[in-house]
């Protein structure tokens, strides 16, 4: 009984997120105070109906209803409760009704902290943010019902949860990536809102600004959980396959990037307007391509679910109908948008416009990269795969030029900035990135290496510009630390998440190119030398888990005879399923990790194993940690909080019941 | 002479010109270079596939082909899609899922005796999953892979 209450919930969702789509908007359009006023009250309410249904169907997985379908597909009695409960989204009619639910949170958000707008802005954007709701609940209802039964007889098991999916990452990563992804339908909404009201001006950007770095913030953790999950799960020491379905959340996240930053202009010079439009379509295209890629099956990926032609026409067409109305509506309104064109061919305005081609090319690159097989296919009927080397080739060359220009972007003026003041605030710290990036890698290494001179060289402009432009900005200050306090937490965020930059591109540089691994079979007491590190096999145990059996290796790793790790690699069956699961052994640590991937057990006792040493794997998700904690602070820069207070205050004074027209920039708070 | 902010606008929008024809030259470029083609047993058995090219090969582990040595970490196994056979040499960790009856994918270059010889090898996470390579190379030799028990691991 309790589950046809899910599913009563979720129609009454339904009905819910219709309203929401419809009077809102029809409210704004012909000034209809009542119906602009309800976008509120429907937004909670579908919030807490999704909420119902969510907490409905986590009940049948806790308390093992397996006469619900999803819940004998992807979880089993013996399963440890954590995963009971997160194999809820162990599947696609489960993990999308996290998505939508995600959704209404989202648009609970914006209800909430959407006091500072004008009330018909407000009306478009849930109105937007319903419509889009009730697509995805439609979808659900038609194709995808989580609350399906099993009929007639309901199975005395479930058939368990993929064993590959009973771990930690598992129950962080898809939220993380689902609650950024949806974030982008906010940034979506705003900009069709802004479209339909034909005023897209510096408050439309200042209202998005928040929106799209704390968006930007919660994918960049995602994908850094997925990376890092994947790393340590799938046992093949890479931390970025450009796997198909890996890929739409990076192209989301480099429009993302790409918006923040074309957002600022767009808000302080009033220049972009059009293009900082096109990028929040395109970053939200982005989140839809990466739901239809995972849902449809038409990829070959790790994460495909078991694939239904069906659904993936029905995404097709909300992305159709959401991307394509969204782009037609740009195309009647983008012509109508003035930008002011005033600025000088060297001015911060000319640097953040390169960072936008550099990102979206690199986005469109990897977007050609991702589907091209698909087209190929369809063209021609040949089946053939784009290779890893496609997207290094493309990246590396971008990423540099693009760390190039972090440096000078932020130092540099709006509107004009001469090549003579460029060149005394950053002449020096140039050549000393340059000096200590030979140097460094020379110490350490005791040999030249290119990519490592380019990488630390890099790493340290980006570093060094960072620490100048503080230096630059405190100068007329009385006193440096007074000056430090009253810089904007913008300004550091903006420079915390590009200091994470310099992090991460250390990781990925060092990682990639210095490490090493070799795959060997081991009897019990033999050794493997790998650089300056030696594996000994100590033999295995037989050990019982939960609900898994395993044998596990003692691996003993020592340099210059001393001990550095114990490592315990498991070769696991899980009782279920009788699915077998290998589980790598890390010592991780800031400098290098060494781990250990299990292969098999011979007859006579020997183990293959493969054995890495990853040095500098940890800066990466260390880099992508700073980043997001650097969006995070720009949001909670104080002018965004001000402009609400102020905002209120005004209502107040006014009274809800006036007219408000689009809000003009209040006064001292621009740069 | 043009006004000067005409001239700016003139030097942004070649720079965009320039950097734009730039990128998409190399992604051409890059993209040309890194297809994998993806063949079926039947197309290689055929001879659609010269020996020396790197390209992909899908089908499934033939039952009772695996030869693993038990004093290195060669393996010798046959790939079929149940109308011709090929031989597949691999030197290393076989991933979770391998197992006779299973899809694979492989990756790796023909060499001149015929035998497929794999740098990497690619079983899905899911045993229910089939990949639609797999699935369209079972096709296109015209054995239905809903004919064969492939769904079915074979502790099941």
């Amino acid at each position: 009984m309790i589950p046809e209450l899910g599913q009563f919930s979720l129609i009454l969702a339904f009905c819910l997120s219709i309203l929401l789509g419809t009077l809102p908007l029809a409210g704004a359009a012909m000034g209809n105070g009542l119906w602009m006023s309800l976008g509120r009250p429907l937004s909670a309410g579908l919030f807490v109906f999704l909420g119902i249904c969510l907490f409905i169907l986590g009940h049948a997985f806790v308390t093992d209803d397996f006469s619900v379908r999803v819940v004998a597909a992807q979880s089993n009695s013996l399963l440890p409760m954590q995963y009971k409960l997160t194999a809820l989204w162990g599947g696609h009619e489960g993990s999308f009704l996290l998505w939508t639910f995600m959704l209404s949170g989202w648009i609970l958000a914006v209800s909430v902290f959407s006091g500072s707008m004008p009330r018909e802005f407000v009306a478009r954007v849930l109105g937007v943010l319903g419509l889009l709701c009730a697509s995805y609940i439609l979808f659900m209802l038609a194709t995808s019902n989580p609350f399906d039964r099993m009929a007639p007889v309901p199975p005395a098991d479930g058939a368990d949860l993929n064993s590959a999916l009973q771990d930690i990452g598992f129950i962080l990563h898809p939220p993380t990536l689902y609650m950024g992804y949806v974030g982008y339908s906010v940034v979506f909404a705003f900009a069709i809102a802004a479209l339909l009201s034909g005023r897209l001006d510096a408050a439309w950007a200042r209202w998005s600004r928040p929106w799209a770095n704390v968006s930007w913030a919660i994918l960049t953790i995602g994908i850094a959980l997925g990376s890092w999950w994947a790393y340590y799960e799938l046992g093949w020491g890479g931390w970025w396959a450009w796997d198909p379905v890996e890929n739409p959340p990076l192209i989301t996240w480099l429009f993302g990037a790409a918006l923040i930053h074309s957002l600022a202009v767009t808000e302080k010079r009033r220049v972009f307007k059009s293009w900082t439009v096109l990028l929040a379509i395109l970053a939200f295209a982005g989140s839809l391509l990466g739901t239809f890629i995972t849902r449809s099956g038409l990829l070959t990926s790790v994460h495909a679910f078991a694939s239904d032609p069906s659904r993936g026409v029905f995404i097709l067409g909300i992305l159709g109908v959401s991307v394509g109305g969204a782009l037609l509506l740009y195309a009647f309104r983008a012509p109508l948008i003035k930008s002011e064109f005033g600025f000088g061919s060297l001015s911060r305005e000319v640097f953040l416009l390169a960072n936008n081609i550099i990102l979206v090319v690199a986005a469109a690159s990897v977007f050609l990269g991702t589907l091209f097989p698909m087209f190929y296919q369809a063209l021609t009927g040949d089946l053939i795969s784009i290779g890893p080397p496609y997207f290094n080739l493309i990246f590396v060359p971008l990423m540099i030029v693009l760390a190039m220009l972090l440096g000078i972007g932020p130092i540099s003026r709006w509107k004009k900035t001469s090549g003579g003041y460029l060149r005394r605030q950053l002449g020096r710290v140039a050549l000393a990135s340059l000096a200590l990036g030979v140097a460094l890698p020379l110490i350490v290494l005791l040999e030249i290496s290119l990519p490592a001179t380019i990488a630390v060289a890099l790493a340290l402009w980006i570093t060094l510009t960072i620490g100048r432009d503080l230096l630059v900005k405190t100068v007329n200050k009385p006193g440096r630390w007074q000056g430090l306090r009253s810089l904007a937490y913008g300004y550091y965020g903006m420079q915390g998440a590009h200091f994470g930059v310099a992090v991460m591109l250390v990781g990925v540089a060092l990682t990639s190119w210095f490490s090493t691994e070799t795959s060997v079979l081991l009897r019990p007491g033999e050794t493997v030398a790998l650089g300056e590190y030696e594996f000994r096999f100590d033999g295995s145990e037989r050990i019982a888990g939960p609900n898994y059996q395993a044998d596990r290796a003692a691996v003993l790793v020592t340099r210059d005879g001393e001990p550095v790790a114990d490592l315990y690699p498991e070769l696991r069956v899980y009782l279920a399923s009788g699915a077998p699961s290998t589980e790598m052994a890390i010592d991780a640590g800031l400098m290098r990790d060494l781990f250990v991937t299990p292969g098999e057990i011979r007859d006579n006792g020997a183990w293959t194993m493969t054995v890495y040493v990853k040095p500098f794997v940890r800066w990466i998700w260390l880099g992508a940690i700073i980043m997001s904690l650097g969006a995070t602070l720009a949001a909670a820069d104080r002018r965004y909080r001000k402009l609400a207070r102020m905002r209120r205050e005004e209502t107040v004074a006014v009274g809800s019941a006036g007219e408000r027209g689009g809000l003009q920039p209040a006064p001292g708070i621009g740069s | 002479m043009m006004k000067p902010h005409r001239r700016n606008r003139l030097g942004i929008i070649l720079f965009i010109t320039v950097g734009l024809s730039v990128a998409i030259g190399l992604t051409l470029f890059a993209l040309s270079q890194n297809i994998n083609m993806f063949y079926s047993p039947t197309a290689v058995a055929n001879g659609e596939v010269e020996a020396g090219t790197m390209f992909r090969i899908g089908g499934m582990v033939k039952d009772g082909s695996v030869n693993q040595r038990q004093d290195s970490l060669a393996v010798r196994f046959v790939t079929t899609d149940y109308v011709h056979d090929v031989p597949v040499d691999y030197e290393g960790i076989l991933p979770d899922l391998f197992r006779e009856g299973q899809g694979i994918v492989a990756e790796g270059r023909l060499d001149a005796a015929g035998v497929f010889q794999a740098s990497r090898v690619l079983a899905k996470h899911d045993e229910n999953y089939m990949s639609p390579e797999v699935r369209a190379a079972m096709q296109q030799a015209g054995a239905s892979p809903e004919n064969h028990s492939f769904r079915e691991s074979p502790e099941d």
